[in-house]
């Protein structure tokens, strides 16, 4: 471990991303996502990488999208608004197999709502914002040093996968800012990117190898001359009409995280060895959720935390096993509740889950958690 | 088997192409084939082909990079320059070629044409403007003349055109040109020069649809298309020997504007330099 | 250097659009059947006009082995 510096979490985001080969920025200026910008306008030269600054949100991950094509780990960042026009090119870089990480630092909506007030309400958009049956892998931070250190684990996983990988942040987390102890850079785990080169068997360049999911990428501009399109294609990239070849790629984008979802979901635990009430929430509202779950346990309450990490693919096999020991579930995001139809879906109706959320723009506090703990136990004794 | 130069740089086991009998665009497709063969085969301009990526967007136009064997990415509908100016940036030794339409660049994608040519990143755009959108069957287009008929305006078209080689002058592009379908020889050439010039170029290619733009306004078939092409689109160095009254109803094809602006990737690549140096202090 | 060129059709290419033989300087060819076909090759000058403006690339010059 290194001496503390203080960040905030959007600086943090691109130092991470650095350490883990990000080379490569396009984005356009938006609250609260603006700092990743400017640090990566000021940073990426420095390290030998290339910044720009596009004309709207569209272009700006057509331009990542492109780089990435091109043979660098490219990255975009922005919030709700701009989120919704990447979405088209998001669908792209999925059908074409182009890793790359969209940070979404999260505001309040909908529309422009309100531009610089914490809010947690493009969960669902991170899922189901782009058109087609698609695979997510969404990744959502609580810390500053989550900041860090998990936005290395994106680019690994998007470089894995050969998918977009939504970096799902919110104002809270962006905004925040920390003493951080940084890891030693030699400890981390970096994922260099697959890459085949005139390999003699099959040159073609979207053959998956026998037992595999993902074809190893082919850069351009050395050697390799091969076609890439958003359309339904065969193994050599080239568009086709044909039902079976497009059910078949189709099938495979999905399985490549469905099959692999135990490798790709991560969680955080706190206090829920012998919890009966689990509470789950995600990125910014973990601090209050965290803090609940103490004065809670002062009170002699078997209160837990539950928290998904990766929140695409919802971990619900890790929320499944620890359902068994509890009584009831509350879930605490800051939205109208959209983890919660996950956490309902998974739950099945074993359990109660109550909800607590908010679209005010304001934050959730210890203390209203605690209250509406205390009334969901008012209400099971009323019964 | 089709001719040496086809069999070079096209993927022939996707050809014959999915446009219609004596659709302009094939005969872009070619012109830029062949302008790429020659810069290869010319000792003056060291390249080889695995230096070139074509990009395109959507429409019938963007279809090329399919079948154009280099590295060859099809995007999505008005992208196709934002894709292309993160290929450029990434790897600035690439010639980056944007093969699109006149729906794609100039409407849905008008926006990053123009920040393109503001930025004067090299990028070569070679447009298929055809004027009218034609894969999805003949509506008007931003270059649709005023008072033509598509499907969408059955009454005659109230928009008035872009001249999109003029708005790439306008939104600064280095180089823009205009070239045609009939003038193949003229529009290679300008081609080439567009390929060689060190910034943002556009040529405007005027193409020609007689499925859906013909027949609808009347134009007859390729062939009196391509007739209306040689008797009014001239080359620069005749055009230039016209007296005022032999240039009426006529247009100039050739280069139109032509600047030596600092090209952009150039440009950040000191960028990267000061960065540097600033470090090291 | 007449001689050391010769036209080629491929007619499963040809979509019969005419172009070629409509402005082929020295009518060489026509269209039959919606396809190009060669009726006086010997009027041919080889220059290759037909080949630049096909569409489809179904009509080009080869070099001819002496």
């Amino acid at each position: 471990m290194s001496k503390a510096v203080l960040m905030q979490g959007n600086e943090a985001v691109v130092e991470g991303a650095i350490a883990a080969g990000f080379r490569f920025f396009a984005g356009y200026p938006i609250t609260p996502s603006t700092e990743i910008a400017e640090q990566s306008a000021l940073r990426l030269p420095q390290v030998g990488g290339k910044f720009i600054q596009m004309e709207d949100e569209i272009a700006s991950i057509a331009a990542v999208l492109g780089a990435s094509a091109a043979g660098m780990k490219a990255m975009t960042a922005t919030s709700g608004p701009g989120f919704s026009l990447m979405q088209e090119n998001i669908g792209y870089g999925v059908m074409a197999e182009i890793p790359c990480v969209i940070v979404d630092v999260q505001r309040a909506g909908p529309s422009t709502g309100l531009a610089t007030s914490p809010a947690q309400g493009d969960y669902m958009q991170a899922k189901w914002g782009t058109h087609g049956d698609h695979p997510v892998i969404a990744i959502s931070p609580a810390s500053v040093l989550e900041c860090y250190t998990l936005i290395i684990r994106a680019f690994n996983l998007s470089e894995k996968y050969r998918t977009p990988v939504i970096f799902l942040m919110d104002e809270i987390v962006g905004h925040m800012r920390e003493g951080v102890e940084l890891p030693n850079p030699n400890d981390l785990i970096i994922n260099p990117r697959k890459m085949s080169f005139h390999d003699g068997a099959n040159k073609q360049c979207y053959y998956v190898p026998e037992g595999e999911f993902i074809p190893a990428m082919k850069p351009f501009g050395q050697g390799e001359r091969y076609n890439i399109t958003g359309l339904a294609h065969d193994e050599s990239g080239f568009p086709v009409n044909s039902n079976e070849i497009a059910d078949k790629l189709v099938t495979r984008l999905l399985e490549k995280v469905e099959k692999n979802v135990d490798k790709i979901c991560r969680i955080e635990e706190y206090a829920m060895d012998d919890a009966e009430t689990a509470i789950v929430c995600f990125g910014g509202t973990t601090r209050a959720v965290m803090s609940a779950v103490l004065k809670a346990r002062a009170e002699g309450k078997k209160v837990g935390m539950f928290r998904p990490i990766t929140v695409w693919p919802f971990p619900e096999a890790q929320l499944r096993e620890r359902l068994p020991q509890l009584k009831k579930i509350l879930m605490v995001e800051h939205n109208h509740g959209q983890m919660l139809q996950e956490v309902q879906r998974t739950v099945g109706g074993k359990l109660p889950v109550d909800f607590l959320g908010c679209v005010d723009g304001t934050v959730i506090s210890p203390d209203a958690i605690l209250n509406k703990l205390n009334e969901m136990e008012g209400k099971r004794h009323a019964k | 088997m089709p001719s040496d130069l086809i069999h070079e740089y096209m993927r022939i086991d996707h050809l014959p192409q999915i446009w219609c009998p004596g659709c302009g665009n094939g005969v872009i497709m070619h012109d830029v084939a062949t302008a790429i063969h020659e810069l290869i085969e010319d000792p003056d301009t060291p390249c080889n082909r695995d230096d070139f990526v074509i990009v395109s967007g959507i429409g019938c136009s963007s279809r090329a990079a399919g079948y154009l064997d280099f590295n060859s990415i099809h995007t999505t509908h008005g992208r196709a320059i934002g894709f292309a100016t993160g290929i450029k940036l990434a790897n600035p030794k690439l010639h980056v070629i944007v093969l699109t339409g006149d729906g794609d660049c100039s409407a849905i994608g008008g926006n990053h044409l123009i920040h393109a040519a503001r930025r004067n990143i090299d990028l070569s755009v070679i447009v298929f403007n055809n004027d009218i959108y034609g894969m999805t069957g003949g509506q008007y287009s931003p270059t649709t003349p005023n008072g033509d008929k598509a499907t969408t305006a059955p009454y005659g078209n109230v928009d008035r055109p872009f001249d999109i080689a003029n708005l790439a002058t306008g939104a600064g592009a280095s180089f823009s040109a205009r070239g045609d379908v009939f003038h193949a020889r003229e529009t290679i050439s300008i081609i080439k020069q567009a390929i060689l010039h060190k910034g943002f170029s556009l040529v405007d290619v005027y193409a020609i649809c007689p499925t859906y733009y013909g027949r609808k306004n009347k134009k007859g078939d390729a062939v009196e298309m391509l007739k209306w092409q040689k008797e009014n689109l001239v080359p620069t160095s005749k055009f230039y020997h016209m007296s005022e009254e032999e240039r009426a109803g006529k247009k100039m094809i050739g280069i139109l504007s032509y600047n030596d602006y600092p090209e952009y990737t150039a440009e950040y690549a000191k960028v990267i330099e000061a960065s540097q140096k600033k470090g090291k202090k | 250097m007449l001689g050391k060129k010769r036209l080629v059709v491929d007619e499963a290419w040809c979509k019969g659009c005419g172009i070629c033989a409509a402005f082929c300087p020295k009518e060489v060819l026509e269209i039959k059947h919606e396809k190009v076909q060669i009726k006086a090759p010997e009027k041919c000058i080889f220059c290759a006009q037909c080949e630049l403006r096909c569409p489809d690339y179904a009509i080009y010059l080869v070099n001819v082995e002496e």
